[in-house]
C-alpha cells in the first residue's frame, strides 16, 4: 500500500524541463534513495514534495491526502538539509524543540520529546550547546534530531553526508540508517554517491536528465543495469562493442573481436551492433593460456581490500578487480588468461557511446 | 609578509600624529582654564563644559541633534529592514533601480542635497518643520543602514529559513524567530552607524535648519566663524565623546573595523 | 551552496519571484515591503534634484527676490565669467592636490598597516580610520587651532626660529585640512584591494626569481590599482563639493564651488544662480563616478575576475 505516491509529477522553468513525468511509489517504512548526477532533478524532485517548488503538473499525496498545492509549512514533513540548516542563535534544545513549539505541543511534553531524540542520536549531552560550538558530524545529527522529533509521517534527506569527511560518512550511513528502522519512518534521500544510496536503501531510484531511467533495489540495479549510463554510473564496469553474429535456439553468438561469447537471445537480430558489460570483479584471473581470451597486465592499483589490474588484449584494454588475499599480486607485464562465466555478461543493445571525457565529469 | 622596516614605522608614526592632532588638541583645549584657546597647562577646569550647558542656543542644538539622530536612525532602519530584503530575496523589475536609488545619497554631494531640499521644503511650505528635517536626515543616513543589512541579508543561509517553515512556522513566525535575530547585528550596527551620521550632519543641515531647529554642528559651525573661543573647544569635546560613545557601542555589536572597510 | 537549490538547474531567476518559501508567489510583497523607502526617497531625493534643476532655468528678479521664467543666462554666467572660472579652477586645483596627497600618503600607510601583525593592525586601522566618525566641523576646528597665530604649529615654528606665519585662510590649509579629513577614504579601498590579494601569488613571483621592487611594481601595485582609483575618484568628489572646510579654514576671500552657492542661496538670495553652480557640481560627480565603473571597472574585471 503506497504511503507517498508521486504521479506524472512535472516541473518545467519556462522551456526548460527539470523534471519529467515523475511516478513513484513509496510504501511505509521505506528507505528510498533518489539517486544521479548533478543536475539530473533529483534536488528538485525532493524540493517539490517538501512543497519549497511548485509542481508544474502531476500529483503528490501523502496518506491518501492530496498535498499537490498545500504549503510547505501544512505539510508536516521532516527535512534534513544539506548545510544543516540550524538555527544558529538558539541551542541545540531549542533547535530541536522548535517544530514542537510550532505544533504547540506542551512544556513538559516537548522535554520529554526533546530528551529522546537527542538520546536517539548520541548527542543528549549537548543540550546547551550551540551550533557553532558543534562539529560537522553533531551538526548533522542535531539537524536529524530535530527532524525525527516531530514524528514526521516522511523524513527527506538533501544529500545528508556530502559535507561530511570520507571515513564519518561511512559511518554515518549506517547509523543514519540504524535510526530510521528504530524509529520507523518513510525516508527519501537525495544524493550522488552511488556507494552511499546502495548501501543503506531498501530501493534505488535512479534519475538523469530529469527523468527516471531505474527504480529497483540496489542489488539488482547494480547487476541488472537497465541502461549503458546506468551501468557506467552506478560501478566500474568494461564496455565491450561487438556484433551479433549468429541466433539460434535462444542464444545468441556475439562476436567481440573474433572472440565468440553466448548470450540468452533475447529479441537480438544477427548483425545487431551489442555492447557487452562485464564488471571487473566478475573477472576471472588464470595462467596464461587458460580462459577464454589472452591478456597482459599494464598496470595494477593498490586498492586496500583489493587489487586493480589494467589489462592489454584483443578487446583492447579490460579492468579486472581480484580480493586483497594476502598473496602477492600479478607484476607489471606479466601475461594472464582472461574468463568469466556466462551469467554475468549484460547485453545493451546500440553502438557504444563515448566514455566521457574529465572534462565532462566536472 | 615583509615586516615593517625603520623607515616605514616612522612614516607611519607621522601619519598617526597627523590623524590625530586636530582631535587632541581639541580635547585638551576643552579643559583651559583660561580665557583663550590654550593648552591647560595650569590645571584642569570644566569651565567651557559648564559654560556650554548655561548657553541656552547650545542647549537647544545639543537635544536637537540627539533628538534628531534617534529618529532618524529608527525610522531608517525601520524603513530599510523590509526594503533591503525585498532587494536582496526577490526578482522584480525595477530593482537595480531602487538599490542605486538608495545608496544614491552617498554619490550626491551633500551641499547639492541642502539646497535641494531647501528649494523643495519652500515650495510645500516646509521651512522650519522639523519633521521635514527628520526626513531629510532619514534620507541621508538610509545608505548606511542599507549597505550593512544587504551585506547581513546577503551572508544567509536561506535554508536555515526554509528549515523553520518545514518544521510548521508561519511567515511572521519565521521572520520574528529566525530571520529577524539573524540580521540583528547588521540591524543595530546600522542603527548606530545611521545615528553617529546624523548626529554629525553639518553641510546638509546648514541649509534647512531653521532657528528652532539647529542642530549642534551648525550652531558651532555658525559660531565658529564669527569668533573663536575655548568654548567651541568643549563643545568639540562633547561630539567627540558622543560620537566616541556610539562608536564603542558599534564595535560591541558589529565590530568597527568591519563597518569601516567591510565584511571580510 | 545554502540553500536547498543544490542541482544547478533548479534554481534559475527567470523571474519568478523565489521567495523565502520557495512556493509562495506574491508578486506585490516586493513593492509593499520597499514601498515606504521608495516614497521617502521619491520625495526627499528625486523630487528636490528635480525642482533644482528647473529652478537653475528660472529668472531671478533681483528687486522682488521672486524666480520665474526659463532662461539659459544663469550657465552662461558661471561658465564664462571670470569670477566664476577662477573658483571652479581652485576647487578643481585643491581637489586634485588634495587626492593626490591623499594617494601618496594613504596608499604606503595602506601597505605599512597591511604588514603589522595583530593587534597592532587593527588598533591602527582605527586610529587611521575612526576620525571618520566625527564631524568635519569638529575636526575643521582642530586644524584652526593647530595652524592658528598662537596654534601648535605656530610655536613649534617660533622655537625653530622661522618666527610666526599666517597659515590659516590660505589654500595650503584647505588643502592640508582636507586631507586630513579624506584620507580614511584613501585608506578604505586600498587596503580592501590589498585584502584581497593572495598573499601566495606574491610568493611566487618571488620563487621566480623577481626582487622586492620589481614585485611591486608588477605584481601588487596593479591588482591595487583599482583601488587607488576609486580611493581618488572618491577624495576628488567629497573634495571638489567640500564646505566646512573652505567655510572655516579658507576665510572670505577663499571661495570655493561649496561656499559660493551657500553665498547664493542664503546671502544673495539668488536661489537660480545658486542652482546653476549645484547642478554643475551635480553633473561633474556624477560623471566622474559613472566614468569609473564603466570604463575601470570594467577593464579590470575582465582581467582578474
Amino acid at each position: 500500500m503506497s504511503f507517498l505516491t508521486l504521479r506524472n509529477v512535472t516541473k518545467r522553468y519556462g522551456s526548460f524541463e527539470a523534471v519529467g513525468n515523475v511516478t513513484l511509489s513509496v510504501d511505509k517504512g521505506e528507505f528510498v534513495s533518489l539517486l544521479g548526477p548533478s543536475g539530473c532533478g533529483k534536488t528538485t524532485t525532493l524540493q517539490m514534495i517538501a512543497g519549497f517548488v511548485d509542481v508544474t503538473s502531476g500529483t503528490i499525496e501523502l496518506d491518501g491526502r492530496d498535498i499537490t498545492r498545500t504549503k510547505p509549512n501544512s505539510r508536516g514533513l521532516g527535512i534534513v538539509f544539506q548545510s544543516y540548516a540550524l538555527f544558529p542563535h538558539m541551542t541545540v534544545y531549542d533547535n530541536v524543540s522548535f517544530g514542537l513549539e510550532m505544533k504547540r505541543v506542551a512544556k513538559a511534553e516537548r522535554a520529554a520529546l526533546v530528551e529522546e531524540a537527542l538520546a536517539l542520536v548520541h548527542l543528549d549531552k549537548y543540550a546547551k550547546r550551540y551550533p557553532r560550538e558543534l562539529s560537522g558530524g553533531q551538526r548533522q545529527r542535531v539537524a536529524l534530531a530535530r527532524a525525527i522529533v516531530i514524528r514526521p509521517p516522511v523524513l527527506l534527506l538533501d544529500e545528508p553526508l556530502s559535507n561530511l569527511d570520507a571515513k564519518l560518512r561511512e559511518a554515518m550511513q549506517f547509523e543514519l540508517r540504524d535510526i530510521q528502522r528504530k524509529v520507523g519512518t518513510t525516508t527519501i534521500m537525495v544524493t550522488h554517491d552511488q556507494a552511499e544510496a546502495f548501501s543503506i536503501s531498501d530501493r534505488v531510484v535512479v534519475m538523469e536528465a530529469g527523468r527516471i531511467t531505474q527504480i529497483d533495489q540496489p542489488y539488482r540495479i547494480y547487476e541488472h543495469p537497465e541502461t549503458e549510463f546506468i551501468s557506467r554510473f552506478v560501478g566500474k564496469t568494461n564496455m565491450l562493442p561487438g556484433t551479433v553474429a549468429t541466433v539460434a535456439d535462444g542464444h545468441a553468438a556475439v562476436s567481440l573481436a573474433g572472440v565468440p561469447v553466448e548470450v540468452p537471445a533475447d529479441g537480438l537480430s544477427a548483425g545487431e551492433a551489442v555492447v557487452l558489460c562485464i564488471r571487473p570483479e566478475k573477472l576471472r584471473l588464470t595462467a596464461p593460456g587458460q580462459g577464454r581470451i589472452a591478456g597482459r597486465v599494464t598496470d595494477r592499483f593498490f586498492l586496500g581490500s583489493q587489487w586493480l589490474y589494467h589489462l592489454d588484449g584483443p578487446l583492447g584494454t579490460v579492468m579486472a578487480v581480484t580480493a586483497n588475499d594476502g598473496d602477492a599480486p600479478l607484476e607489471q607485464g606479466a601475461p594472464v588468461g582472461i574468463d568469466w562465466p556466462a551469467s554475468v555478461v549484460r547485453v545493451h543493445r546500440g553502438v557504444l557511446s563515448a566514455a566521457p571525457a574529465l572534462e565532462e565529469l566536472e | 609578509m615583509t615586516k615593517n622596516g625603520p623607515l616605514a614605522l616612522v612614516f607611519h608614526t607621522l601619519v598617526v600624529v597627523f590623524m590625530l592632532a586636530p582631535l587632541v588638541i581639541v580635547c585638551l583645549v576643552a579643559f583651559t582654564p583660561e580665557n583663550t584657546l590654550t593648552l591647560p597647562t595650569a590645571g584642569f577646569s570644566l569651565r567651557w563644559f559648564k559654560a556650554v550647558f548655561a548657553h541656552p542656543d547650545f542647549v537647544q542644538s545639543f537635544w536637537n541633534s540627539l533628538w534628531l539622530a534617534f529618529m532618524a536612525a529608527t525610522i531608517a532602519v525601520a524603513a530599510a529592514v523590509p526594503a533591503a530584503l525585498a532587494i536582496t530575496r526577490w526578482e522584480f523589475p525595477g530593482r537595480q533601480f531602487l538599490n542605486a536609488l538608495f545608496l544614491s545619497p552617498l554619490i550626491i554631494p551633500h551641499l547639492v542635497l541642502g539646497v535641494a531640499m531647501l528649494r523643495l521644503f519652500a515650495v510645500v511650505g516646509a521651512t522650519g518643520s522639523f519633521a521635514w528635517l527628520v526626513a531629510a536626515h532619514v534620507v541621508i543616513v538610509t545608505p548606511y543602514v542599507m549597505r550593512l543589512l544587504i551585506a547581513a541579508i546577503s551572508g544567509f543561509d536561506r535554508s536555515v529559513e526554509q528549515a523553520a517553515y518545514s518544521l510548521g512556522a508561519s511567515e511572521a513566525t519565521v521572520f520574528r524567530r529566525v530571520t529577524l535575530p539573524m540580521i540583528l547585528p547588521g540591524v543595530t550596527g546600522g542603527w548606530l552607524l545611521a545615528f553617529i551620521n546624523s548626529f554629525d550632519e553639518l553641510t546638509m543641515s546648514i541649509f534647512i535648519t531653521s532657528p528652532s531647529t539647529v542642530t549642534l554642528p551648525v550652531r558651532m559651525y555658525m559660531y565658529a566663524t564669527e569668533s573663536i573661543d575655548p568654548m567651541m573647544a568643549a563643545v568639540s569635546a562633547l561630539i567627540i565623546g558622543i560620537t566616541a560613545a556610539a562608536a564603542l557601542l558599534l564595535d560591541r555589536v558589529y565590530g568597527l573595523d568591519r563597518i569601516l572597510v567591510g565584511q571580510k | 551552496m545554502s540553500s536547498f537549490s543544490t542541482d544547478p538547474a533548479a534554481s534559475p531567476l527567470s523571474g519568478e519571484p523565489q521567495d523565502a518559501a520557495g512556493g509562495f508567489r506574491k508578486r506585490f510583497a516586493p513593492a509593499l515591503m520597499a514601498g515606504p523607502a521608495t516614497l521617502l526617497f521619491a520625495t526627499l531625493v528625486l523630487t528636490p534634484l528635480l525642482l533644482t534643476l528647473l529652478l537653475s532655468f528660472n529668472e531671478y528678479d533681483h528687486a522682488t527676490g521672486r524666480t520665474h521664467g526659463f532662461t539659459l543666462s544663469h550657465y552662461a554666467e558661471v561658465l564664462t565669467d571670470g569670477y566664476y572660472l577662477e573658483i571652479f579652477l581652485r576647487t578643481f586645483r585643491v581637489a586634485a592636490l588634495a587626492t593626490a596627497i591623499c594617494a601618496i600618503i594613504g596608499v604606503p600607510e595602506a601597505l605599512i598597516l597591511s604588514r603589522m601583525r595583530n593587534p597592532w593592525r587593527s588598533v591602527f586601522l582605527l586610529v587611521v580610520l575612526a576620525p571618520l566618525l566625527v564631524s568635519v566641523v569638529v575636526r575643521a576646528f582642530g586644524w584652526s587651532m593647530l595652524l592658528g597665530p598662537d596654534g601648535v604649529v605656530n610655536m613649534i615654528l617660533q622655537a625653530v626660529g622661522i618666527g610666526r606665519t599666517r597659515l590659516l585662510y590660505t589654500e595650503g590649509t584647505v588643502v592640508v585640512a582636507l586631507v586630513h579629513v579624506m584620507l580614511p577614504f584613501m585608506v578604505i579601498p586600498v587596503w580592501t584591494s590589498l585584502q584581497k590579494l593572495d598573499p601566495a601569488v606574491e610568493q611566487a613571483a618571488l620563487s621566480f626569481g623577481a626582487s622586492r621592487p620589481t614585485t611591486m611594481v608588477r605584481v601588487i601595485a596593479p591588482q591595487i590599482l583599482p583601488g587607488i582609483l576609486s580611493g581618488s575618484l572618491i577624495v576628488f568628489g567629497l573634495s571638489a563639493s567640500a564646505f566646512a572646510i573652505p567655510g572655516l579654514l579658507g576665510g572670505r576671500r577663499l571661495k570655493m564651488v561649496a561656499t559660493v552657492v551657500y553665498d547664493q542661496y542664503l546671502g544673495e538670495l539668488n536661489w537660480p544662480l545658486g542652482a546653476t553652480v549645484a547642478v554643475i557640481l551635480l553633473v561633474a560627480n556624477l560623471i566622474v563616478m559613472l566614468t569609473y565603473h564603466h570604463v575601470v571597472e570594467g577593464q579590470y574585471r575582465k582581467r582578474m575576475g
